[in-house]
């Protein structure tokens, strides 16, 4: 099944790791990722303004080149638009419904890029991570060559693909879908509160203090709960807990690294797919040793 | 106790900020949810709830806090808030009546350029929409 991929820029430079894997991945189960031409930045974040209708240009934008490559056949599923990234996930699905839920700021924004295409607002935006839900955990199961046994993970989801509400794809106070899904791969979920708890953002630029500060709590909770690796699904949550940890060592010298991975590439560790695929070169914390005491690589 | 006189232009600052945020305003009952829930409250010189108050009230020392520039649209007051207000959005407003002064919070330039070269482009750009005028 082909469908439209959006990676935004961040997947094509520190997150190039997380789009190699989940291509990957998709692969053994049937997914073709076709990325959409001439994508441009989706803003990162979300224009919360009322007024502000300018900010909404370049998410729907892209969704019409969505369109443009359904009328070119170039995709099998037709309606929707598939991200990695949670930040691209959460502007684009909230402009997205923006458009959909105000007729007279379609007009707007269509008559804005009177040259391009109008957008007709039946795209939908959804995350790797619904996907994987929807092809379903057990065959995902199926796939698993190398079954992540003992080793302890815990999930973080970050905030961008849980709220706000009407964007979160999953219960905003308990998500369970990486829970789920790690379970299937045969690891030892180790589910605790600081899961969905916020790590800065971008808070990062200008205030890396805090954001460390941050990162500490949601890493040495997970620690204390017994976690030996981290998962994300977002290039920012995982800049936050996995780089920032040279700046928690600072403050913390007792503080214990441990690695932090997309979900993806611990997909592709279960698939048995090979080095070039899981791009741990570009994690901060290294997570090779770690799994080869698991005997997880070699 | 100093005595609060509502002046017009008090009640223009919430109007305002009422419009921008898309809210009203004078609905929140200083229940604190959002301030007990703030991953970034103990960075803040004002509670989330405070600055919701100070809005209330159309007082624009709010603008001089640092309460909305710490906040890092998490959202979790915002599917917290038992009046249904989005707390997140009257911080945005807030920014947003400063930065269209063409003034910038941060200095991008002083940023160190080791820290550039590791940073995402999603933090880039998220940190210049936000703090940038």
């Amino acid at each position: 099944m082909r469908i439209a991929y959006y990676p935004g820029c961040t997947l094509k430079t520190t997150a190039k790791n997380f789009e190699t894997s989940a291509i990957a991945i998709a692969q053994q189960l049937g997914v073709e990722f076709v990325e959409l031409p001439r994508w441009t930045c989706c803003g990162t974040v979300f224009s919360l303004t009322s007024d502000d209708l300018i900010h909404h240009v370049a998410p729907i934008r892209n969704l019409i080149r969505v369109q443009e490559m359904v009328k070119r056949k170039q995709v099998d599923d037709e309606k929707r638009i598939l991200t990695l990234c949670s930040m691209c996930f959460n502007t684009l699905k909230r402009s997205n419904l923006r458009v959909k839920e105000n007729i007279e700021d379609l007009k707007k924004i269509n008559n804005l890029m009177y040259l391009e295409e109008d957008y007709c607002a039946e795209i939908e935006v959804i995350h790797l991570l619904q996907l994987l839900k929807e092809i379903g955990f057990d065959k995902i199961k199926a796939k698993v060559k190398n079954p992540l046994n003992n080793l302890k993970v815990a999930p973080y989801y970050g905030c961008m693909i849980l709220r706000p509400l009407e964007v979160g794809i999953d219960d905003p106070e308990d998500p369970t879908i990486q829970r789920d899904l790690l379970e299937a791969l045969g690891a030892e979920v180790i589910d605790n509160p600081y899961k969905k708890v916020c790590c800065g953002s971008y808070q990062t630029v200008n205030n890396k203090e805090k954001v460390a500060e941050l990162a500490f709590d949601i890493l040495t909770h997970a620690q204390r709960e017994g976690a030996e690796a981290i998962t994300t699904c977002c290039p920012l949550c995982s800049f936050n807990l996995d780089f920032r940890q040279k700046e928690v060592l600072k403050k913390h010298p007792d503080f214990k690294q441990i690695p932090v991975f997309y979900i993806t590439q611990l997909i592709a560790v279960a698939f048995g797919l090979d080095n070039k695929t899981l791009g741990f070169d570009q994690n901060y914390v290294d997570p090779k040793l770690l799994l080869k005491n698991k005997g997880l690589i070699k | 106790m100093k005595k609060l006189i509502i002046t017009s232009e008090n009640v223009k600052f919430l109007q305002k900020i009422n419009e921008l945020a898309d809210q009203d305003i004078t609905l929140c009952e200083q229940c604190g949810t959002c301030s007990a829930s703030c991953p970034m409250v103990a960075e803040m010189d004002i509670t989330p709830s405070q600055l919701m108050r100070m809005v209330q009230l159309g007082l624009k020392e709010v603008m001089e806090t640092k309460a909305m520039w710490v906040c890092a649209s998490c959202y979790t007051c915002t599917v917290r808030c038992p009046r249904g207000l989005d707390v997140a959005k009257v911080a945005e407003a807030l920014r947003q009546v400063y930065l269209r002064k063409a003034l910038d919070y941060i200095e991008i330039k002083k940023i160190p350029k080791y820290e550039f070269v590791s940073l995402p482009q999603i933090a880039i750009v998220s940190a210049c929409r936000k703090f940038t005028g």
